[in-house]
């Protein structure tokens, strides 16, 4: 049976819309497509892709600090591979991960809309991202980029002879992107809402994107001016930051970072909304404080601007700037703990399976906890005067990045998997993908912070004997972890070709986006539906949750969509 | 179907709006690429004011002038093609809109003029030709070249958008009865305008 066959079944007495994967097949229907599903699926190959060969260099940089003297590539073939493994992934993969491709295909379901506000700038995001990627993967085949993805001047301005150009431009035009996909956002959660469907009924994960796009506006902006400051710097030699006229390399660092730490946020927030909504839907219960999830969230992104000295502890800043930075970024952890709080207290009392999603998602809890509570070490200025730039660092934020967002970019491409393809995965391969994923994940970065405590500094192509123990453990759970992340696109392949039909709503769920058929039709809703509940309604208030597929207990059953759960 | 009504809206109030909005939240991301530039001007100008006030004093202040005054005009005139736009009159849309091209591009080949007089002078950092030595000078020619140049290509870019429009509302091929779009076009060239008139107090009259 092929996809669109069985797609778009209606109820009796209505026609049948045709899934969007029908809707045509010559590879112009895609790349000219304004459907913000299939603009989803664009992206999802696209970073894929970039995940590979950002994964490929982490691989190889593994692979070279299994033995203490350099021997499999040369200092400055280690320059680059970090470089490009930290360019690639932060750009290319983690910040269009979960808004750019979950995001696009499940906001406008999530909402009730036929699309997003506006669909030809969602493609032009797109072929934007394309043409970075371009750029980025053309200074790699010419030679590569030796300043790390931090672009710090003088050394990427006045110094280095790689080509930091052509991998800045790339960033740039790509940053272009991700500034459209944020206003594109704003505006459809402003605009689609479908009717009844107000604010505090909005689920968590629209409102993560909402929190998102606004970092993504408004930080964006000052990466895209600082790497053009140091293109016109190399260009044309105006020495913006160069300080032998004056210039102060420092100032590039704040600008930076004003866009950097953001992008931490960037990176993370999605996650969170993610990991709400499998929660809720895996232990049948409604999400705990729902409106202090919503201002914790909005609350990290504002916050999220003005914590960005942390960074530059050892720069030279002024000790005053320090203290302030250093209380600023213990400040900032406390909505995140609301967060950790609150998924706790949502899980409490509930009836938890333990679906593949699931798994990822409480694995998101642990790792992000763990990440977010070494937050707080660094944010200390005696202890991040210690461990600046050492491994501890490089696992504290592997821990968010990888722990965090990948988990729940993972957690949520298996809960949305038979809504975006209309077909059941393998769950037993998938739980086994899950499990693997967080053991190698801590086998790899935990031993990092011991490094680090102990001394080792990033980006060395070499160390000392005594710290090979940690650096091969290391590097076998990098092993765990590269199985790990290609068994997903095994299974999930398979699942499009021997998949069981999902059905509209194969985890009972709550959410608009469950409410169309699997894969939806083009235009999301044969009628838009009318919300008339708040979100999450897995049980009645005041009621014992109950065990999945009982729904007769749910509080209020979608009104567009009656008595479709059996 | 109302002419100039795209999925996913329903009413074309309702489209007004969101462009209106989206235009907005583009001209805030704006404010924030051209606040590095700013941003590093301020600093630099607080830590070498002597430099900053000798190199402001050897911008163009003529073509400087007659600049600001071509772009406020060229307001002006985008502002009466968004009105005529909105009142429905095709025929004086049309006027405004290749006036507000005009005056436009009298900015750029002005500004093209002073940018030669620049380089032969040499006004332009790592010159070996500069003619200033105080601390900070060069600084100000290197802010004087991002900002000013950013600037000109986002002027470039609106005088584009203003013969495209023109040309697509001569042919009649532009959906702009009800629709935002002159006004979103309209909001894009304030802002430009705008960014000019701090840049002209910071670069043409500072030292003066």
């Amino acid at each position: 049976m092929t996809l669109e066959a069985e797609a778009g079944r209606g109820r009796p007495g209505q026609t049948l819309p045709r899934s969007y994967l029908g809707a045509g097949h010559s590879v112009r229907s895609w790349l000219l497509t304004t459907d913000h599903k299939r603009i989803a699926l664009l992206y999802l190959g696209t970073i894929t892709v970039f995940f590979l060969i950002g994964g490929s260099a982490a691989t190889l940089m593994r692979l070279e600090l299994v033995t203490p003297p350099g021997e499999l590539v040369s200092a400055d073939t280690y320059n680059r591979l970090f470089t490009l493994h930290g360019v690639i992934m932060v750009w290319f993969f983690l910040v269009p991960a979960v808004p750019a491709t979950l995001g696009n295909f499940v906001l406008p379901l999530a909402i009730g809309a036929r699309d997003v506000a506006f669909p030809r700038l969602n493609l032009l995001s797109w072929y934007l991202t394309i043409a970075g990627g371009v750029l980025v993967l053309a200074s790699l085949l010419l030679g590569g980029v030796d300043t790390g993805w931090t672009f710090y001047t003088p050394y990427s301005s006045l110094y280095s002879n790689s080509y930091v150009t052509l991998a800045a431009m790339g960033v740039f035009v790509n940053g272009f992107g991700s500034i459209a996909t944020g206003i594109n956002f704003l505006v459809t959660i402003h605009t689609q809402r479908t009717r009844g469907l107000t604010w505090m009924r909005l689920p968590l994960f629209v409102w993560s994107l909402y929190a998102v796009s606004i970092v993504m506006v408004l930080a964006t902006p000052a990466l895209a001016v600082a790497l053009l400051m140091v293109v016109v710097e190399r260009l044309f030699d105006l020495g913006l930051f160069d300080p032998a006229r004056g210039g102060d390399p420092i100032l590039f660092q704040h600008i930076f970072w004003f866009y950097s730490h953001p992008a931490v946020y960037i990176m993370i927030l999605p996650g969170f909304g993610v990991i709400s909504e499998v929660l809720t839907c895996f232990a049948r219960r409604r999400i705990f404080g729902y409106e202090a999830m919503v201002f914790a969230m909005l609350a990290i992104a504002i916050f999220g601007f003005f914590v960005w000295g942390h960074h530059m502890f050892v720069s030279g800043q002024s000790y005053y700037a320090n203290l302030i930075f250093s209380f600023l970024s213990f400040a900032i952890a406390v909505p995140s703990a609301i967060k950790v709080f609150n998924w706790s207290g949502t899980l409490y009392g509930g009836h938890i399976t333990f679906e593949a999603s699931m798994l990822y998602a409480l694995g998101f809890i642990g790792l992000f906890t763990l990440g977010g509570l070494t937050g707080l070490f660094v944010a200390s200025v005696p202890i991040d005067v210690h461990v600046t730039d050492t491994y501890f660092i490089v696992a504290h934020f592997h821990y968010i990045m990888v722990g965090g967002m990948v988990t729940a970019f993972f957690a949520g491409l298996h809960f949305w998997w038979p809504k975006i393809t209309g077909r059941l995965y393998s769950e037993s391969f998938a739980r086994l993908a899950a499990l693997l994923m967080f053991v190698g994940f801590n086998f790899t970065f935990f031993p990092q912070f011991i490094l680090g405590w102990m001394g080792m500094p990033r980006r060395y192509w070499s160390y000392p004997d005594d710290f090979q123990v940690l650096n091969v453990a290391s590097s076998l759970g990098a092993v765990i972890l590269a199985a790990a992340y290609l068994l997903p696109p095994v299974y999930l392949g398979l699942s499009l070709w021997r998949g069981k039909p999902a059905g509209d709503n194969p985890w009972d769920a709550t959410g608009l986006e469950w409410t169309t058929s699997s894969p939806p039709p083009r235009e999301n809703f044969a009628v838009l539906p009318v919300v008339d509940t708040e979100p999450y309604a897995y049980h009645a208030d005041r009621v014992e949750p109950h065990r999945r597929g009982d729904a007769s207990h749910r509080a209020v059953s979608q009104s567009s969509d009656p008595g479709d759960d059996a | 179907m109302t002419r100039g009504l795209h999925e996913p809206f329903a009413t074309l109030p309702r489209q007004r709006e969101a462009a209106t909005f989206g235009i907005w939240i583009f001209l805030a991301t704006e404010m924030i690429f051209f606040g590095g530039l700013f941003l590093g001007y301020a600093v630099y100008r607080h830590e070498y004011p002597a430099g900053f006030a000798a190199a402001g004093a050897r911008t163009d202040i003529v073509i400087g002038t007659a600049n600001t005054m071509l772009l406020l005009t060229s307001s002006a005139t985008m502002a009466a093609a968004v009105w005529s736009g909105r009142a429905g009159l095709r025929g004086n849309t049309l006027l405004a809109l290749v006036l507000t091209a005009l005056l436009g591009t009298g900015f750029l080949v002005l500004k093209a003029v002073e940018y030669r007089n620049d380089i032969d002078e040499g006004l332009v950092p790592g010159s070996p030709a500069f003619p200033l030595s105080e601390p900070g000078a060069e600084l100000f020619f290197g802010y004087y070249w991002a900002m000013t140049g950013l600037h000109t290509v986002h002027l470039v870019i609106g005088v584009g958008a203003l013969g495209l429009t023109a040309w697509r509302l001569w042919r009649g091929r532009l959906a702009w009865r009800g629709t935002g779009f002159l006004h979103v076009l309209g909001l894009y060239w304030h802002f430009v305008d705008v960014i000019w008139i701090f840049l002209f107090p910071l670069l043409y009259l500072m030292g003066r």
